[in-house]
């Protein structure tokens, strides 16, 4: 590793349009653990909607496009897991074995990370300066937690925030009913697996809903705020970075 | 068994106001996920011995031929008969000459998904034949002229007062005031009736498990015990299975055994594991004077080969189903067919055809869970992938999907036009929060709205603000 990692900012698609903020609190993190972080313009998604609707060439085409823009860094990394996962886990099996895409993806795919996980196994952090008071509930996003093993990393790092206490959920780690284009074509299914979902979190008496990935956070967001809940949300590295100034998901800015 | 895959939606539709079905399924979805985790906790081996299951059937599947010879060789010789079943309605006609040969009246069964994938019983009895189904589950759906809702447990989705209620209206000898309350007694009144059908019954059908090459044997394990009255007692057994049940040696099922009860229902193993190899010998003190091997193909000698063979080593434990919170809120029989859940989803478009069956493989969130769990580590996530490429291809994707996709990916491919595109976006939503946080109806987002709101957009997307030196 170079004295100052360059990082290229996967931005995610979610967090470009719907909470800028989750990509400046990844900033902030990471250039406080001393990277050089870049977000090059050539991004837009990761290709997941293409790919888990069975369109593998414009799945390809996105992937291709992804690889050239970042594979030049020295860790790409996203405050996703879902996205990472993609990345990491998919692209190579996007590309014939043996050829020059694939090479390039596996490449890639080495040096992709969650955001906090490339915080705590990459960069060895194992505390943040941050402040929060407040009781935070945590859900395990499926990508994050069954892909890339994410568990302890973010409550190790939110274990150091002074005046946070987490209180865990039952059921922390069962899919929220996003899914992707899941809740929209087969909405009636994914909300009773959200209203599941956030009877859990409300059993769970916290004041904050936290999680690594914007569209699980959307998903439950929208669904408390239909249910009147008071319960707010925000992305994990909002707390982390310590910029929960602004209001969480769902409330008026 | 008509297939109402295709109703899908209108199955799950009526499956989540199902107050009776919603009652049982809340019962599951603990029980069956805390059990299969002790088992696994106590077991420090577990997981490696899962990835030896997985590497004993992708052995057998590459020499599936080879053992399969082996397999019959040892069958005749142990004086039974191997049946080779290419299709469904092969199986049921091979299985009703037998019985007609016989001169059957009463058919008695043990649990057997192959039955129902072949709809053997309606065959059995059109001809005339009386069918007795010996496993409690399989009996009460019987009772109640139902499909079962899960492959190891076909009555899941009743509640005890259900059940009680079919008891009394087809034991019409039961007293108004005999106690049906707890599970047990309804066991006891279920063993009574059933006592005389295994004695009077002419042929026995069970599925099987495994069937071992190296010893011409087939397994079934049951909790009941009903499966060996089922294949001891009458003068036939037929034993009913398909092409992937096939393992190479005794050691090898011994493997595969230790996972299968653990994934299964959290037990280290299953109460009964009966072995039968061939008919009864001079010297047995019981045991079936003929015995049949009956193996159905039905379509799985082509997923061989193809990008769907991993699906062969399933050997049916319901751990996916168990774990699966889209099964958990819609319940088996929503899937439409005989196979549910995640399982299902990658099996039911091999055998009934995707255009059927083409909901199953999409209505999941990919949460992985079933992966999780497999004891076999088949990626069933990743062939339900498959299904909907193939979908795709064919263009039996519906077409305002294709076309919202088509137009979504056209932006994805230019950057400078997504960006633009996502900086209007980002105004328009905001326009339709009046600003508020959130919006609550958003017509070309209905799916989305009909259910949750809709968080607003921040003002600008993040790469406008990044662009124009960062954040205020």
């Amino acid at each position: 590793m170079t004295a100052s990692p360059k990082v290229g900012l996967f931005i995610t698609c979610l967090a470009d349009l719907f909470r800028p903020s989750v990509g400046f609190a990844a900033v902030k993190l990471m250039r406080d653990a001393g990277c050089t972080v870049e977000v090059p313009r050539a991004q837009t998604c990761c290709g997941q909607p293409a790919y888990n609707s069975g369109d593998r060439k414009d799945t390809r085409a996105i992937a291709e496009q992804v690889i050239a823009a970042f594979e030049d860094f020295d860790y790409v990394v996203a405050p996703s897991g879902s996205c990472t996962g993609m990345i990491s886990k998919h692209y190579p099996e996007l590309f014939e074995e043996g050829s020059q895409w694939r090479l390039r993806a596996e490449a890639l795919s080495a040096k992709t990370h969650e955001l906090v996980s490339f915080l705590v196994d990459v960069l060895k952090i194992d505390h943040v300066e941050a402040q929060f008071d407040g009781t935070v509930t945590y859900h395990d996003s499926c990508s994050g937690l069954r892909e890339l093993g994410i568990k302890q990393q973010p409550r190790q790092l939110l274990g150091s925030v002074k005046g946070l206490t987490l209180q865990e959920m039952e059921e922390a780690e069962i899919c929220c009913g996003f899914g992707g284009t899941f809740c929209v074509k087969y909405s009636d299914i994914s909300n009773e697996m959200v209203s599941h979902k956030t009877e859990c979190i409300g059993a769970a008496n916290a004041d904050t809903l936290l999680a690594g990935d914007l569209g699980c956070l959307l998903n439950m967001a929208g669904k408390l705020k239909r249910q009147g809940s008071n319960v707010q949300v925000r992305h994990v590295a909002e707390v982390l970075a310590g910029m929960t100034d602004l209001p969480p998901i769902g409330e008026e800015h | 068994m008509e297939i109402r895959s295709p109703q899908f939606k209108n199955n799950a539709r009526e499956a989540l106001v199902d107050e009776n079905l919603q009652s049982a399924l809340g019962k599951m979805r603990t029980g069956f996920t805390s059990k299969r985790a002790e088992a696994r906790a106590r077991l420090p081996e577990f997981d490696d011995l899962r990835d030896q299951a997985r590497d004993i059937k992708d052995h057998t599947l590459a020499h599936l031929d080879l053992y399969y010879e082996a397999y019959e060789e040892k069958v005749t010789a142990a004086g039974g008969h191997v049946h080779w079943a290419r299709t469904a309605g092969d199986a049921r006609d091979i299985i009703l000459q037998i019985c007609q040969d016989e001169n059957a009246k009463l058919v008695t069964k043990g649990k057997s998904m192959i039955a129902e994938e072949v709809a053997l019983n309606d065959h059995l009895e059109e001809a005339g034949m009386e069918v007795a189904e010996t496993d409690l589950g399989e009996y009460i759906i019987q009772l109640r002229q139902e499909p079962p809702s899960h492959i190891i447990a076909p009555a899941v989705h009743l509640t005890r007062s259900q059940v009680e209620k079919s008891f009394r209206k087809s034991h019409t000898h039961l007293a108004d005031d005999r106690n049906l309350d707890e599970v047990s007694s309804l066991v006891n009144e279920a063993r009574q009736v059933l006592r005389q059908k295994y004695i009077d019954a002419d042929v026995g059908i069970t599925g099987a498990n495994f069937l071992i090459a190296e010893t011409g044997t087939s397994i079934i394990v049951t909790n009941e015990g009903n499966g060996d009255l089922t294949q001891t007692l009458p003068r036939v057994h037929i034993v009913l299975t398909s092409l992937e049940k096939m393992v190479p040696t005794l050691e090898d099922v011994s493997t595969i055994l230790r996972v299968l009860a653990r994934s299964a229902t959290g037990q280290e193993f299953s109460t009964y594991t009966t072995l039968s190899t061939g008919p009864r010998r001079e010297d047995d003190p019981d045991g079936p004077e003929e015995y049949h091997v009956v193996v159905l193909d039905n379509g799985r000698s082509a997923m061989i080969g193809s990008e769907f063979q991993d699906m062969l080593r399933c050997i049916r434990c319901g751990a996916c189903i168990n774990h699966c919170p889209v099964y958990h809120a819609i319940g088996g029989h929503s899937y439409g067919w005989v196979y549910p859940g995640p399982m299902g989803s990658v099996l039911t478009p091999t055998l009934v055809g995707i255009d059927k069956a083409g909901h199953l493989p999409n209505a999941s969130t990919f949460c992985g869970r079933c992966e999780a769990v497999c004891p076999m580590r088949i990626p069933l996530p990743k062939m339900m992938r498959h299904w909907r490429e193939r979908e795709f291809e064919r263009h039996l994707t519906p077409k305002l999907s294709r076309t919202a996709l088509g137009f979504w990916a056209f932006l994805a491919k230019r950057p400078a036009l997504y960006h633009l595109s996502n900086s209007v976006l980002v105004r328009l939503l905001r326009v339709l929060a009046f600003g508020r946080g959130a919006i609550g109806s958003l017509p070309l987002a209905s799916g989305w709205t009909r259910h949750r709101d809709l968080p607003a957009p921040e003002r600008n997307t993040f790469q406008e603000l990044w662009r124009s030196g960062g954040y205020e």
